[in-house]
This record gives C-alpha cells, sequence and structure tokens, in this order.
C-alpha cells in the first residue's frame, strides 16, 4: 500500500464522510488515517453487521467494504442497504479479482470494485469520483473547466474560444476527465472507462494517449489544465 | 503376503470364483436330477410293458386251461433264473403258489398296478432269517400277518406289480424287481456325488491359482503406489503387456501420474521462478528502503525514494497478479464469463490503444481484419492477451534492419479464425527459445533488458487455452509472428 499523495497537489470536493467496512484491523487504521490525511473522515467497522447499522443509521458520502468479512459479508450488506433504499455509492475491496466476481459485485449494488492489493492513492482517487456530490455533472450537456468547453451533443471542443479538433477516442477521454474534473483519475480508472477494458496494460500505454491529448489542449495555450499527479494519474484543473 | 483362509476370501477373484462354483454346482446338480428322474421314468415305464406281456401271456393260458394251467406256468416261470415276480393268492390273501414269500401288507388287496414301489421276499432268501428266529412260522405265511419282510431282514428288495383278481376271486400279482433301476440310480448319484467333489476341488485349484495371480498384480500395482505416494513420483505402475483390464487400469493411472508429475514440476518451476522473479525486485525494494533510512538526505531525495518504492511495489502487484490469473485459468475451473466477442472490434480497440505508444516508438502499426467478426469467448481477456501481444511486438520490432513494422491481421483460415501479430524485428530464431518463450517467467536473455514481468505470453498462452484455441510462434523471416487460433466453434 502506498501513501497518499500530499494534499497540496489534490484539490478535493470538500470533504467526505467515508464509512470503511474492513475485518484486518491494521488496514483499517491505515485507511482511516489514510482518508484523514486526504481531508476526508472515515468511520471503522470490523464487521458486516456493525457495518450495516452503521451505514443504515449515518448519512455518509461513500462507504468502502471489505468483500469478505465475518459476521456478514460484504455484498449481503450491500444488497440488504439497497433494499432498505439507501443508495450510498459503494466501492468493493476484494481479494477476488476474475471479471465475473467484479461483475457480481457491482450486481450486487456495488458501485466500483477493486482488486487488494490495490494502491491507496487508486483507492482515493476512485472514492472521490464515486462520492455523489460531485457527480452531479452526469446530467450537464456543456463542461467547462476554466476557459476549456466540450460539448457533449455537438461533439465540439474549444478552448479560449478556439476550436480543437480531437479523435472520437481523444473526445471521450477529455469527457471523463472534465466530468471529474478537480479530481483525480488514474489509469486504470481511464483505461476502465474510456476503453471499457479492466486489465493493466505492460506499457503505459494511457500516459501516451493522456500526452496526445495535453498536447492537443494545451498547445499554444499559456496555462497548463491537464496535469500529472505523481504516482496517481491525472487530474484536469482550470485556473 | 501370506495366503491364510481369510486373507484370500477378501479378494475379489475368490469371491467370484467362489460364486460361480455355487451357480455351477447348482445347474450340474439340476441337470443330474433331471436326467435321473426322466431315466428312471423311463425305465418304470419299461417294466410296466414287460408285466403287461407277462399278464397277457397267463391270460392266455388261463383261458386255455383255466386255472390249474395258469398255476403250473406260473410255476414254471417262478424257477427260472432271473425271473418276474408271480404270485397266486385265494380271496383272503393266503399265498398259494409263485416266487413270493412274503411281502408288505396290503399290496394285494388293490386291483391294478401298485402306486408306489413296495418290498417284498423271495423264497429262499428269507430261510437264515427264519431260521435264526426259531422257523416255526408256516412255509406259506398269510400275506400282511406282521412277518414283515422290512422288519425281519433288511435284504427286501423293492418291485413293482400288477395286481389282478381272477374270475374265482384268486388274487394274481406279477411284478417286476426294480432292482435295475435302483442300481442306475446308484451310480448316477455316485457320479453325481464324484463330479461335485471334482468340481469343488477343481475351483479351489483355479480359485487359488487365478485368485493368486489377480492378488499378485493387485500387490505390485498397490506397492507402485505405495512407493509414488511415498514422493517418488517418477515410479509408475507395472503393465505386463498382456493388455488386459489389469495393463489398462496401469496404463491409465501412468498417464494420470505423469500429468500429475508434469503439473508439480510446473508448480516447482513456478515457485522457483516466483523464488526469484519476486524476491529480486523486493529485495531491492527493500536495499532502497534501508539505504535511504541509513543516509542524511534532503526530503527530495526522501520523496524520490519513495516514490520508487511505490512503483517498484506497483509492478510487483502486477507480476502476482498475472501469475494468479494464469494459474486460474490453468486450472481450468475458472468461470470467467463468456459471450459474444467481436475480434474486429477488439482488433481495432487494442491497435487504437497502441497506436500512439507505436508511433512514439517509431514502428508502423498495421491492421487487416474484416468488418467483424463474431465469436464467443471473454472480451477482457482477449483484449489483455491482444494487448500483451502487440505490446511485445512493439518492444521487439525496434531493432528491425528496415522501419519496425507490426501487422495485426485477422482472418478466417478454415474453420479457424486466426489473428497474427507478426513483427520485423530479429524474431526467436532458435526452434527450442521459440517453444520456451510461452512459459511462465521465461526470458530469452536478449530479452532481460526489456522491463516486463515475462507472463505477458504465458497470460497470453493461457487465455487461448481458455478459448479452446491455440497461441503459436512462428517465424516470419525477418522477425516473430505470434498467432492466436480460435475454433470456429465450441468455445465454451
Amino acid at each position: 500500500m502506498t501513501a497518499p499523495q500530499p494534499s497540496s497537489e489534490i484539490a478535493y470536493n470538500g470533504s467526505m464522510k467515508i464509512l470503511v467496512m474492513e475485518d484486518d484491523r491494521e488496514a483499517a487504521d491505515y485507511l482511516q488515517k489514510a482518508f484523514a490525511e486526504a481531508g476526508h473522515t472515515a468511520h471503522v467497522a470490523g464487521d458486516g453487521e456493525t457495518g450495516f447499522a452503521l451505514a443504515d443509521a449515518g448519512d455518509y458520502d461513500v462507504m468502502v467494504v471489505d468483500r469478505l468479512m465475518p459476521r456478514r459479508d460484504g455484498l449481503s450488506v450491500i444488497a440488504a442497504l439497497r433494499s432498505r433504499g439507501n443508495t450510498t455509492p459503494v466501492l468493493i475491496l476484494s481479494a477476488l479479482g476474475e471479471v465475473d466476481d467484479r461483475v457480481t459485485g457491482l450486481r450486487a449494488g456495488g458501485d466500483d470494485y477493486l482488486t487488494k492489493p490495490y494502491a491507496f492513492s487508486e483507492l482515493l482517487a476512485r472514492v472521490e469520483v464515486l462520492n455523489r456530490r460531485a457527480s452531479a455533472r452526469e446530467s450537464e450537456t456543456v463542461y467547462r473547466v476554466g476557459d476549456l468547453e466540450l460539448d457533449r451533443l455537438s461533439h465540439s471542443v474549444k478552448r479560449a474560444g478556439r476550436e480543437i479538433t480531437l479523435q472520437p477516442r481523444e473526445f471521450r477521454l477529455l469527457e471523463y476527465l472534465m466530468r471529474h474534473a478537480g479530481q483525480v483519475v488514474t489509469r486504470t480508472m481511464l483505461l476502465e472507462n474510456v476503453w471499457d477494458y479492466h486489465f493493466d496494460p505492460q506499457t503505459n500505454v494511457i500516459d501516451v494517449h493522456v500526452s496526445r491529448l495535453r498536447g492537443k489542449i494545451e498547445k499554444g495555450f499559456d496555462k497548463p489544465i491537464l496535469h500529472t499527479i505523481r504516482g496517481a494519474g491525472y487530474m484536469l484543473k482550470g485556473g | 503376503m501370506a495366503l491364510s483362509l481369510p486373507a484370500i476370501m477378501k479378494t475379489t477373484a475368490a469371491r467370484l470364483s467362489a460364486l460361480y462354483l455355487l451357480l455351477f454346482a447348482l445347474c450340474a446338480v439340476l441337470l443330474v436330477l433331471y436326467m435321473t428322474s426322466l431315466s428312471a421314468r423311463m425305465l418304470t415305464a419299461q417294466t410296466q410293458e414287460t408285466i403287461n406281456d407277462e399278464v397277457l401271456g397267463l391270460a392266455r393260458a388261463y383261458q386255455r386251461g383255466g386255472l390249474p394251467v395258469l398255476v403250473r406256468v406260473v410255476e414254471a416261470r417262478s424257477r427260472q433264473p432271473g425271473a418276474n415276480l408271480y404270485l397266486i393268492a385265494d380271496a383272503n390273501g393266503q399265498i398259494l403258489t409263485g416266487n413270493v414269500q412274503s411281502l408288505e401288507p396290503g399290496v394285494i388287496e388293490t386291483e391294478g398296478w401298485t402306486t408306489e414301489p413296495f418290498s417284498y421276499r423271495r423264497f429262499g432268501e428269507g430261510e437264515l432269517d427264519r431260521l435264526r428266529s426259531g422257523a416255526t412260522d408256516q412255509p406259506t405265511p398269510q400275506a400282511g400277518d406282521g412277518n414283515n419282510p422290512q422288519s425281519t431282514g433288511e435284504k427286501g428288495h423293492n418291485a413293482i406289480a400288477l395286481v389282478l383278481r381272477l374270475p374265482n376271486q384268486m388274487i394274481m400279482l406279477v411284478g417286476r424287481d426294480l432292482g435295475e433301476p435302483e442300481r442306475f440310480r446308484a451310480v448316477i448319484s455316485r457320479a453325481l456325488t464324484l463330479a461335485l467333489g471334482m468340481m469343488g476341488l477343481g475351483g479351489i485349484l483355479i480359485w487359488f491359482f487365478v485368485g493368486r495371480a489377480a492378488l499378485k498384480r493387485i500387490d505390485s500395482v498397490s506397492d507402485a503406489s505405495r512407493r509414488i505416494m511415498g514422493g517418488d513420483l517418477s515410479g509408475r505402475l507395472p503393465v505386463t503387456g498382456a493388455g488386459d483390464e489389469f495393463d489398462r487400469l496401469s496404463e491409465n493411472l501412468n498417464t494420470m501420474l505423469a500429468r500429475i508429475a508434469m503439473l508439480n514440476e510446473g508448480l516447482k518451476q513456478v515457485s522457483d521462478n516466483i523464488a526469484h522473479d519476486l524476491k529480486t525486485p523486493l529485495t531491492r525494494l527493500r536495499n532502497r528502503a534501508e539505504a535511504t533510512l541509513a543516509g542524511r538526505h534532503k526530503t527530495e531525495d526522501y520523496r524520490q525514494a519513495l516514490e520508487g518504492t511505490i512503483a517498484e511495489s506497483d509492478q510487483l502487484i502486477k507480476t502476482f497478479n498475472a501469475i494468479l490469473m494464469i494459474s486460474r485459468l490453468e486450472a481450468g475451473y475458472s468461470s470467467e464469463q463468456t459471450g459474444p466477442v467481436d475480434l474486429a472490434a477488439t482488433v481495432s480497440d487494442v491497435v487504437e490503444l497502441y497506436e500512439p505508444v507505436a508511433e512514439e516508438a517509431g514502428v508502423a502499426l498495421e491492421t487487416t481484419a474484416p468488418e467483424a467478426l463474431t465469436i464467443n469467448g471473454n472480451r477482457e481477456l482477449i483484449g489483455q492477451a491482444l494487448s500483451n501481444i502487440v505490446d511485445n511486438a512493439i518492444k521487439y520490432s525496434t531493432d528491425a534492419a528496415e522501419t519496425p513494422k507490426v501487422r495485426v491481421a485477422l482472418e478466417r483460415v478454415g474453420n479457424e479464425i486466426k489473428l497474427a501479430v507478426t513483427d520485423n524485428g530479429h524474431g526467436i530464431p532458435d526452434n527450442a527459445d521459440r517453444a520456451r518463450a510461452t512459459e511462465r517467467f521465461v526470458r530469452l536473455e536478449k530479452s532481460r533488458s526489456q522491463p516486463g514481468s515475462g507472463l505477458g505470453l504465458s497470460l497470453a498462452k493461457a487465455i487461448m487455452t481458455f478459448h479452446n484455441g491455440r497461441l503459436d510462434l512462428l517465424p516470419a523471416n525477418p522477425g516473430l509472428s505470434v498467432v492466436m487460433s480460435f475454433p470456429l466453434r465450441e468455445t465454451h
């Protein structure tokens, strides 16, 4: 597991209240501490029953749920919460990493799935993207970040009023980055959401795609807008 | 091995032979009984016919001269050696003449054929008995007066007879001794007993030899398996070459053992490789942390060291994930979901994904693929396999003599779909090396310097096996062609 990045580089969408259901005491403590360092508040439940009770009572922004827990397994906790009308976004943590394990997890009501061992930067980025207060952008048709503007309907991109021509994939890449502007987006998140593949490419193919995109949206403009977050991923941030 | 009876009885061979022996004996007994009763009936019928003839002759004599002639004829016939039984008695049952001295009471009371064989005594046979018992009896004792032949002597004979009542109310009995059929029956029963005895003995002998032979074979098989269980996985079960059930069993078990040995060997190789390929970066990781702690450094140095540590552990996690995935795919119980996959779309996805990388490396990435080509499979897995192969091809084409080029070609050949990734680099000239390239962690000497876990091709191979397909490495002169072959039908 890796240490969280210094907060100076990451602009957070405010502080989140996170519920961590994890039976490994040490891992849970680490997560609590790491989330706190990243500016969030995390509560820990050591087993499924406690987790269910806390989730049912409290108002959390995101839940991180270990799949295998004593007293009640993660998937059944999620299913029970969903059937009670709880729509809090859930990230499932699991040592099981098969494609269909992921499918089962998402079908049970999970919103994202991360296989152990994971990098904390990856977990943090995913949790922040899951935060429902940050995902209100889904419905917007035009994304604006600084002087960059993307129209989802006409598929046009402008920066400072200047038209930028993008390939279809570059458009989707930028669309995803802009939807999560101000949040760290990892390479695997990009591969999953832009290419719909869930494996780790051997070479950092994503980096080359991003640097191409960066060339198109930054070349000829003063200010950088697409930032590389070392050890974590990328972030689109205006101004 | 001691061959005690309970031990023998525990063998399947012994049990089976005992069962067969029992069934066979039962059949033999039934057959012999049937034969005996049939021949006895035939003999009885023959006897009755003889008696009938006799009676006809006597009847003619009676018609000719009445009772005196009949008596004379009877007396004459009675004296002939081996004669039939003759008896003439008065209405009260008092014996008047004939060669029967005494017979079972009640035999002459009912007319017609005697219903069952009866015992009797001829004249001359009972003399000794009578002398011994005082000989006070009349020479012509009344039939049924208690001078029962069965009670006075054991030497009675059995006979069947026809009892007739003459017109003057006198009784005539004509009979025949049953000695012959009874001897026949005795012979049969002796033969039967002997046959059964011999059968039993033969059975036990066969049982002993066959059972022992089977026992020996089974024992040698269990000895061999004990040795193998003891850890000698190279041991094999004995095959005699007879081609019988034991040989077939041994051959199958040997094939199984070979497979186990192979898997075991694979496992050993993997653990060796894990030891090497995971321990090396772990050691590096540890050394770096130690070195950073030991000296006095600026914050920036710590930062760099930590970043290096993160990169290193990410690589470790990747390697670890790949190992897990390969073993799950190879174990074959993987429940990865399959469905229709458009290979043409997968090709364009992966090529599009790698196009910038290729361009940056100065490699021309070309594609030839039909509009759409759908198979049943797992899109994620196929995408991963293809991207590993394309990744490799781009890396290894950079040392090409001419412009580096990677061609991805998807086409249908016969009843296979071939997805070939061909580069024009140095390839793998050595056939043996090419064959080894898909083994886990094998990184041919030249590629040691390249980054990567050495698992890319192994994972691709495992994925192809999962899809009932093949992964072949062919020379492309120059360069290498990695061909994924999918069967057109039956992919899970």
